[in-house]
C-alpha cells in the first residue's frame, strides 16, 4: 500500500443526478492534494465519502489502508476534517471544543492537555482559547477547527473550502498555515476549492473535477504549461461575433466567450495581439480593452471544460444563496 | 472504554450547554408557579370524594410530571439544532459509535430535565405542599426513570425532522394530550370511561401516579401500586431508546 488514498470507481448518486461518477485517484503520502472545481462539481460529496459521512453508490475507496464502506471506525480514526461550515459548538468555549473533540478520538487524557497547547499555539488562538465560541470571527472559528482537527495526530487532513467566505487577509493567514503543516508535520492534505489562486499556491497536485469527473490531473505547474502560448482576453460588446470572425479568419482555433468578454488562446501573444485588434477594427467592432498574460488556472480549468469556473461576482451570490437556503430549510 | 468516555463527552457537553443558559433556567420558575399558585389556588377543582387533599397539594406531582414531559421533549430541539449548525457533523465522523452518540445525548437531556424537576420541587417547600428531604431522595431516581422514555420521544421525533417549526408543531402535538391524560392536572376518575382508557395506555399516568405515591404518602390513594407503576416506566423506557437509537442510527 503506497497510496494513503485510493479510489476505485467511486460513485454517488442522488436519486437521478450522479454527483460523483466513477472516480479513480490516488493520492500520495504527504503531499497535498487539491480538488478543483465549481460548486456543485462533486468535491464535497467525494470528500464526504472519504470522510464516511455519506456511503457511496458504487465504487469504494482506502484512506490509510483500510476500506471507506466496511472500515468506517478505523478510516474515522485516521483522519480529521474541517467542513466547509463551520461545525462548532459556540455555547462552548475554544478550549472546551478541543477537550471534547480530543476525548471523542481517544486522544490519552494525559496528553491531552499538552497537544491542545500544541495546536492552540500552531494556529496562534492561546489568548482567546477560553472564550465562547461565539465571540470568536469567522476567520478564528476556521483556525480552531484547524486546530481541531489535528488534535488526534491524523494522517491525513481533510479541509473542505477552507478559506470560503473569508477575508483576503486571513485567506492568507490560513494558507501559510496549511503549508507550514504540510512541510512540518507527517500529514497528506486533501482540500477542496473553487478558487484558483489557492488551488496554484498550496497544492502539490490538483485534480480539476467537474459534473462529478476529473477531467484533468497534474501539478499546477504542468497543467499551465500543456496550455501552450498565453492568454489574450478582449472585452467588447460583440464578444460572440468577433469570436466567429476570429475562427473564421484562421488566426486563432480555440476561443471562449463569458459575457462580454473573450478569451484566445495563442501561441504568440505579441505579434498576435495587433492584428487580432485591427481585424476587429476592420469588421466594425469596437474593442474596449484587451490583456495578454501568461496562462493561469482558470485558463487551465476553461480549456478542459470550455467555460468559467465562475466570475467572482457571481460566486459571492452562490455563496449567499446557499447560505440563505440552509438557514430556511 | 472508548465508547463510555465518548458517551461522558456529549454528556458533559449537554449540561455545560444547559447550565449556561441561565435565561431559561430562571424562567423555568415561572410556569410551575403559575401552576401551582394561580391555577392552583384559583381553580380548587373539587377533589373531594376522591382524596382527602387540597388541591395544590394535589397537583403539585402532576405539575413535577409536567415539567419533566415538557422539558424532555423540547430537548429534541438540540438535535435539530445542531444539525442545523452543521455541529452534528463533527460527532457523527467521530469514531465512537451511533448508539453511543445517542446514549450521550439521551443521558444529557435527561440530566437538564431532572435539573429543572428538582428545581419545581424545591416550590414544593416554599408553596406548603408536604414534601422533605426523605421524599425528595425518593423522588430523584424516579423523576430520572420517567424523563428517559420521554426524552426518547423528543430526540425520535428530531432525527425524522429537520426544521425547528415543524418539531414545535409536533411538540405540542405529543405534550398536550400525554399531559391532560396523565391525571396530572385532575383525578381520571373525572373523564368518561373511553378516555379513561387512553389515559391507561399513557406513559406518564404511571410516572404522575408513582410521583403522588411517594410525595403525598397515604393521603393519596394509588390507581395502581408503586412497583407496578415504575415496572411500567421501566418498561416503555426501553422500549423508547430501543426505538431513538434505531431512528438516530440511520445512515443515508
Amino acid at each position: 500500500m503506497s497510496h494513503i488514498i485510493e479510489t476505485m470507481n467511486l460513485s454517488k448518486k442522488f436519486g437521478a443526478l450522479t454527483a460523483v461518477e466513477k472516480l479513480n485517484i490516488e493520492v500520495e503520502k504527504g503531499e497535498v492534494f487539491g480538488l478543483l472545481g465549481p460548486n456543485g462539481a462533486g468535491k464535497t460529496t467525494t470528500i464526504s465519502m472519504l470522510c464516511t459521512i455519506l456511503k457511496p453508490t458504487s465504487g469504494t475507496a482506502t484512506v490509510n489502508g483500510f476500506d471507506i464502506v466496511k472500515q468506517a471506525a478505523e478510516v474515522r480514526r485516521s483522519i480529521g476534517i474541517v467542513f466547509q461550515e463551520p461545525s462548532v459548538d459556540d455555547r462552548l468555549t475554544g478550549r472546551e471544543n478541543l477537550v471534547m473533540h480530543a476525548n471523542l478520538y481517544g486522544v490519552p487524557t494525559g496528553e491531552r492537555r499538552r497537544r491542545i497547547e500544541v495546536v492552540l499555539k500552531l494556529v496562534e488562538l492561546e489568548d482567546r482559547a477560553d472564550d465562547l465560541l461565539r465571540t470568536y470571527s469567522s476567520g478564528m472559528r476556521r483556525r480552531l477547527e484547524i486546530a481541531r482537527g489535528l488534535i488526534h495526530y491524523p494522517k491525513v487532513l481533510f479541509l473542505d473550502e477552507p478559506t470560503i467566505g473569508l477575508d483576503p487577509q486571513t485567506r492568507e493567514h490560513i494558507w501559510a498555515y496549511i503549508r507550514e503543516l504540510s512541510k512540518r508535520e507527517d500529514i497528506t492534505v486533501i482540500l477542496t476549492t473553487h478558487y484558483m489562486e489557492e488551488a496554484d499556491k498550496l497544492c502539490d497536485r490538483i485534480a480539476i473535477i467537474d459534473y462529478g469527473k476529473i477531467v484533468a490531473l497534474d501539478t499546477p505547474r504542468s497543467l499551465k504549461e500543456k496550455l501552450e502560448g498565453e492568454i489574450i482576453t478582449i472585452k467588447t460588446k460583440d464578444a460572440e461575433r468577433l469570436s466567429e470572425k476570429l475562427r473564421e479568419s484562421g488566426l486563432v482555433d480555440k476561443t471562449s466567450v463569458a459575457g462580454d468578454e473573450l478569451k484566445l488562446n495563442v501561441k504568440e501573444g505579441h505579434t498576435t495581439l495587433p492584428r487580432i485588434v485591427e481585424m476587429a477594427a476592420g469588421f466594425g467592432i469596437h474593442v474596449e480593452y484587451v490583456s495578454l498574460h501568461e496562462p493561469d488556472l482558470g485558463d487551465v480549468f476553461l480549456h478542459y471544460t470550455g467555460r468559467g469556473i465562475r466570475s467572482e461576482g457571481g460566486e459571492e451570490y452562490h455563496g449567499f444563496t446557499a447560505v440563505r437556503r440552509r438557514q430556511i430549510r | 472504554m472508548s465508547e463510555l468516555r465518548g458517551i461522558y463527552t456529549l454528556w458533559l457537553r449537554e449540561i455545560k450547554r444547559y447550565l449556561r443558559e441561565r435565561v431559561r433556567i430562571v424562567s423555568s420558575f415561572f410556569q410551575p408557579i403559575l401552576w401551582l399558585v394561580v391555577f392552583g389556588a384559583g381553580i380548587r377543582f373539587p377533589t373531594s370524594g376522591v382524596t382527602s387533599l387540597g388541591y395544590q397539594e394535589f397537583i403539585f406531582p402532576g405539575i413535577i410530571g409536567q415539567t419533566l414531559l415538557f422539558t424532555s421533549m423540547f430537548m429534541g430541539i438540540s438535535v435539530i439544532w445542531d444539525r442545523e449548525f452543521e455541529f452534528l457533523k463533527e460527532i457523527l465522523v467521530a469514531p465512537i459509535s451511533r448508539v453511543s452518540i445517542f446514549l450521550g445525548k439521551m443521558l444529557g437531556a435527561s440530566t437538564d430535565a431532572l435539573i429543572q424537576g428538582v428545581i419545581v420541587f424545591s416550590l414544593g417547600f416554599v408553596v406548603g405542599v408536604p414534601v422533605n428531604t426523605i421524599t425528595f431522595f425518593q423522588t430523584l431516581p424516579l423523576m430520572l426513570l420517567i424523563t428517559f422514555g420521554l426524552v426518547c420521544i423528543g430526540l425520535t421525533i428530531a432525527s425524522f425532522i429537520s426544521s425547528l417549526e415543524s418539531f414545535g408543531v409536533i411538540q405540542s402535538f405529543v405534550n398536550l394530550p400525554l399531559f391532560f391524560l396523565s391525571g396530572a392536572l385532575f383525578p381520571l376518575s373525572n373523564v368518561p370511561g373511553w378516555l379513561q382508557w387512553v389515559s391507561y395506555v399513557n406513559p406518564l399516568t404511571y410516572g404522575v401516579d408513582a410521583l403522588r405515591t411517594v410525595i403525598l404518602g397515604g393521603s393519596w390513594t394509588p390507581l395502581s401500586p408503586l412497583h407496578y407503576d415504575v415496572l411500567v416506566v421501566c418498561v416503555f423506557d426501553a422500549a423508547m431508546i430501543l426505538v431513538g437509537t434505531l431512528a438516530f442510527s440511520r445512515r443515508r
